[in-house]
């Protein structure tokens, strides 16, 4: 359903220092995700992401953020901070890549399993998680996106217009050509 | 989508005193509006317990419990569904705030709050933020179908601080 009359915009705005990135920073087109690794409709959307990023190559800037509904998800918010923990040793995209083609695996040792397939320091990881070390960043991430208009999840953004149509490849790719153009 | 979804009713705007009410939140207990003089209250009229929609903006308050407590709001759900449906709801959704049941007459509060969607039975999908002394601040009806999200809520809590 279409939901224009929004009209929502991204409140913090990305910053090449701060978020996770793929793609250049001087890309026509920039794509945030406000995503929740146990949300099968993410889960949908994540191979459709590749796809995007795949046909638009350079073109296309992405931006993950994390946006956890632990109501609804209880293993969402270490998920989220186990990829904050890799992000740390440099291997986020792998680890966010990790938990979204193994959605039904994110308890804590599954979450272990990950950080030393991906040669992580996993003390490090370890202590970090049990500290919730990065908690405060998930949640930075979370308030964002409900100041933003995230109703729910996944909600993208492009270039910064809340995108409130379907997140279908066509829709999607038609949507990011037209604010490429 | 049909034309009836479409047309939204138009809510009691802000400086209207807020209509009273008591309403059952389990099969023992009820609550009524005048518990929440000296607080802000978040008012979530919702159309249907278990629906997809509900589900996920009731989650999404759920999370923001904490930023709601910060500023000392409370916040209560309302459906025209009844006790019981409500406390399997909760259980099932994970969801810790009250959840009153307009349930006979049925909607008489979401009608008294003009959110009441006679055609459907259920009310709109309309948010109220009453300020300490019991006066709507802010009031918005959502297209049925659409998640209303919270940063209405959090802008007019913030506009609550300001006065």
């Amino acid at each position: 359903m279409s939901t224009t009359q929004w009209g929502a915009a991204l409140t913090m705005p990305v910053s090449e220092e701060r978020d996770h990135i793929q793609g250049p920073a001087e890309a026509a087109v920039t794509l945030v995700e406000y995503g929740d690794y146990e949300c099968p409709y993410c889960g949908a959307a994540y191979p459709i992401i590749k796809e995007l990023q795949s046909r638009m190559g350079e073109r296309l800037r992405f931006v993950f953020r994390n946006f956890p509904i632990t109501t609804s998800h209880p293993h969402a918010e270490q998920a989220a901070e186990s990829a904050e923990a890799a992000a740390i040793q440099g291997s986020f995209w792998q680890m966010h890549d990790l938990l979204y083609e193994n959605q039904r695996r994110l308890r804590a040792s599954d979450l272990r399993d990950y950080a030393e397939s991906l040669a992580l320091d996993v003390e490090r990881f370890d202590r970090e998680m049990a500290e919730h070390a990065h908690a405060t960043r998930v949640r930075e991430d979370f308030m964002s996106g409900v100041r933003s208009g995230v109703n729910g999840t996944p909600t993208f953004y492009i270039n910064g217009a809340r995108h409130d149509d379907s997140y279908d490849i066509e829709t999607m790719l038609a949507a990011l050509e037209r604010a490429a153009a | 989508m049909t034309n009836a979804s479409v047309e939204r009713a138009t809510p009691l705007p802000a400086g209207t005193r807020a209509p009273e009410f008591e309403l059952r939140s389990t099969p023992d207990q009820t609550v009524s509006l005048a518990e929440f003089r000296g607080r802000p209250l978040i008012l979530v009229f919702y159309p249907e317990d278990w629906s997809p929609v509900c589900s996920d903006q009731l989650a999404l308050y759920q999370e923001l419990l904490p930023e709601f407590q910060r500023v000392d709001a409370e916040l209560v759900g309302i459906s025209v569904d009844g006790v019981w449906c409500h406390l399997a709801f909760a259980k099932d959704r994970n969801l810790h705030f009250p959840l009153l049941a307009d349930f006979e007459p049925k909607g008489e509060v979401a009608r008294a709050y003009r959110v009441y969607r006679t055609k459907d039975g259920t009310s709109e999908r309309a948010l109220y933020v009453i300020d300490a002394n019991g006066v709507v601040q802010w009031s918005y009806v959502s297209p049925v179908g659409v998640n209303p999200g919270a940063d209405g809520i959090l802008r007019a809590l913030e506009n609550l601080g300001k006065e």
